[in-house]
């Protein structure tokens, strides 16, 4: 208890990288994962594990153990995926005792698929027939943009939209941004007021991932012989130069997110705005429960006046690992899982998943008005952005490092070293070298 | 902690070779007597502060958590707190604290036992490779835990045994800092000749450890069990590796797990600064307990 965030991070990293390095040496005994697994149902009937860190997954679990008596899972949670568990999918599965299943966001998946962790479900039955079942670009997450390729389903997802404090903006007198320029003229008005409009948080670069996405950037590609890593394309530049333009001019706080100080900030209207996904709407609720009924969400602001784009934050999937004797009983799982919309209610209820299931986004529940938000019924609009979100955005096989690298740079970048597009450059190159130091073939 | 144990050890281990008169305690001014006491005060504040907020942090309701005075009192919720996280998820925060205390009791007790036998074997027996054998357990004083945990996943891994309690449980029995300290304190406190007379008296080697060497190692055996014990209970990333089912968990990894949630699940976060509160008493209060006894042993031991 008494090791520091930094120091587990560190442990955590330095576990991940022997597990690599392990992986790496012992790579070669190891099936082609790539070629699509035969997929046959079991005879009898099926134990199946399953690794998650959502509290409540049990419950879930228990909902499908009840009416599959064939196929019976035990569900297990532990810390979030980059506090622990990818690290000992890693571990389990060098050492041969991986889970069944396990929960990997969006983001890792790259990384398992380029160590060989994951089945390619394709050939399981009814997978390839469910494509239709999800939101597009979260299909597009889980099999790459490959054709006959399914590594995961995905679970939820996080489409992007703003938060705003409807009352503070009506009071003042100031329009709701709908372009990013008006968001900087807003900024302004907002900073006049004494208050800042957002907070740009230093640590989150998975935040400023989705702003780029919605810019329409993509930070990498894979054509199916090389990576490509482009993490200071023209839209990166962009954003990066937009919000630094903000921080210089003091329009923006930069406190870490997720802190007291941060909670503090939107619970006393120190802060007006937060450009954030779905599940951060219980974010809000509970951080800031003085300003309850105070909120609205609006769609994010765009580039050009008159675009649909949104970008997207956070989202996981439920992957079969390597090693699974039953992938056809634990797709058929995984399917169900993410959706039914028993499953989804739940999951929804217990841990503010937002689906990534089209149908999922119909859910009563996501029909309601929130009492916060002055019974605004709030998924509609994050339904819409679910739909605009590009499919194209592809993750890297090693973001943990790229996450470390980009938000040192932009700590620094914060208090005053240097700018957001040199802690991007930083990123490139330390990615680039990352790849080449795990033996990932990679395009210059 | 280790400095302070390991200077007393040593000096009483002085006093009982050379049996020097009580030194002279030589009179002291004022102006270092408050040089002193300022330099205690200042790190005690900076080590009870972190408490203090935390106790307060466990009192208040999530609302008031952000928006009042984090170091003085908002509505007092304790009790209301507590009951909400033991209620969370049918208790499972009372399942890993039966674990760790398990985990702890038990693995701390077994630790100090085989650390002792060990290390009166070597301080009182001469057999062949004695020296080196104690010097690769000093070795392993200098080897950090958290290095070993990878190499010890993959071990038990061949055997089937992760995700088990022994995974946890059997590493936790070893304690080459407590061989080394008790080696030392028997060479010192225990004297050959009364090994020799419980011989004569016709007493077996077993014996004469359990009733007569034991008894004069108690204060080391004490230390070593309270280092080990708090090792144990602090260990977290052993259990993080090992294990993947929460009710094996032992409560560090358990709130380490919910604090990894507050991103998406906000309200855990009241349940981890509570937890937290709760998951250090049992650490107090066998301070307390034990440091009282610890240092009558010293006492005892020194006169002798």
């Amino acid at each position: 208890m008494r090791i520091t965030k930094r120091a587990a991070t560190v442990a955590l990293l330095t576990a991940a990288t022997v597990a690599l390095t392990g992986c790496s040496a012992a790579g070669g005994g190891t099936t082609d994962s790539a070629d699509a697994a035969d997929c046959a149902p079991a005879d009898g009937a099926v134990e199946l594990s399953f690794t998650s860190w959502i509290p409540g997954i049990e419950e879930v679990v228990d909902v499908w153990n009840e009416a599959n008596p064939d196929i019976q899972v035990a569900g297990q949670t532990g810390p979030n995926g980059n506090g622990g568990t990818y690290a000992n999918f890693f571990n389990q599965l060098e050492a041969g005792n991986a889970p069944d299943l396990g929960q990997i966001e969006y983001d890792a998946l790259p990384n398992f698929r380029v160590q060989d962790g994951l089945v390619n479900l394709a050939s399981c039955e009814g997978v390839m027939d469910a494509k239709a079942d999800f939101v597009d670009w979260t299909w597009g997450q889980v099999s790459f943009n490959e054709d006959d390729a399914v590594y995961a389903i995905p679970q939820d997802s996080g489409p992007m939209a703003m938060f705003y404090r409807a009352d503070l903006f009506e009071a003042n007198g100031i329009a709701i941004p709908t372009t990013w320029e008006e968001y900087a003229t807003a900024a302004e008005q907002v900073r006049a007021t004494g208050a800042y409009i957002t907070n740009f948080s230093q640590g989150d670069i998975n935040q400023f991932a989705g702003l780029v996405w919605q810019a329409g950037g993509t930070w990498f590609g894979n054509d199916g012989d090389n990576w490509n890593v482009d993490l200071t394309g023209d839209e990166s530049i962009m954003v990066a130069d937009y919000w630094q333009d903000l921080i210089d001019r003091d329009l923006v706080s930069t406190v870490p997110a997720w802190t007291t100080e941060w909670d503090n900030a939107y619970n006393t209207g120190a802060a007006w705005t937060w450009n954030s996904a779905a599940w951060g709407a219980n974010s809000i609720a509970s951080g800031a429960p003085d300003t309850a009924g105070k909120w609205s969400v609006s769609a994010s602001p765009q580039w050009e006046a008159g675009d649909e784009a949104s970008g997207n934050w956070g989202g996981s999937s439920t992957a079969v690992f390597t090693g699974s004797e039953h992938p056809y009983e634990a797709a058929q799982f995984a399917l169900w899982l993410n959706s039914s919309s028993e499953s989804l209610t739940m999951l929804n209820e217990a841990a503010n998943l937002y689906p990534a299931a089209v149908e999922g986004l119909d859910l009563p529940v996501l029909k309601e008005g929130v009492e916060f938000y002055g019974d605004q019924p709030i998924y509609d609009v994050f339904a819409e952005a679910s739909g605009q979100v590009s499919a194209d955005f592809v993750w890297g096989p090693t973001m943990t490092q790229t996450y470390n690298d980009v938000s040192d740079g932009f700590k620094s970048a914060v208090s005053g070293n240097g700018t957001l597009a040199d802690a991007l450059a930083t990123g490139q190159t330390s990615t680039v070298d990352a790849l080449k130091a795990q033996s990932i073939p990679v395009a210059e | 902690m280790s400095a302070l144990t390991e200077s007393s050890v040593a000096r009483s281990a002085k006093r009982v070779k050379t049996t020097t008169p009580a030194p002279k305690v030589a009179k002291e001014s004022p102006l270092s007597r408050i040089g002193a006491m300022t330099v205690m005060l200042v790190f005690t504040l900076y080590f009870l502060v972190p408490i203090w907020w935390l106790f307060i942090a466990g009192t208040k309701s999530s609302s008031q958590f952000t928006s009042t005075n984090p170091l003085w009192f908002a509505d007092f919720n304790l009790f209301a707190n507590i009951g909400n996280l033991v209620a969370y998820r049918d208790g499972v925060f009372l399942k890993w604290m039966l674990n760790s205390a398990l985990y702890a009791g038990a693995g701390a007790l077994l630790a100090t036992l085989f650390a002792g036998m060990a290390g009166y074997a070597l301080a009182k027996y001469r057999f062949p490779g004695r020296e080196l054998l104690f010097n690769i357990v000093l070795g392993g004083v200098l080897v950090p835990a958290t290095a070993l945990a990878l190499p010890l996943f993959l071990i038990f891994s061949q055997v089937s045994l992760t995700n088990t309690f022994w995974a946890v449980f059997l590493p936790s029995l070893v304690s080459p800092f407590g061989v080394y300290l008790t080696r030392i304190f028997a060479s010192a406190s225990v004297p050959d000749e009364l090994i020799e007379a419980a011989r004569l008296d016709g007493a077996g080697e077993v014996r004469t450890f359990f009733t007569v060497s034991v008894k004069l190692m108690f204060p080391a055996l004490v230390t070593v069990f309270l280092f080990q014990f708090v090792a144990i209970w602090n260990n977290f990333f052993l259990p993080l590796i090992m294990l993947r089912d929460e009710t094996l968990f032992p409560v560090t990894l358990g709130l380490y797990a919910w604090n990894s949630q507050v991103n998406q699940i906000p309200e855990l976060r009241g349940y981890v600064l509570i937890g937290a509160l709760l998951s250090i008493i049992p650490l107090i209060i066998l301070f307390l307990l034990l440091q009282r006894f610890w240092r009558n042993g010293l006492g005892a031991g020194s006169v002798k």
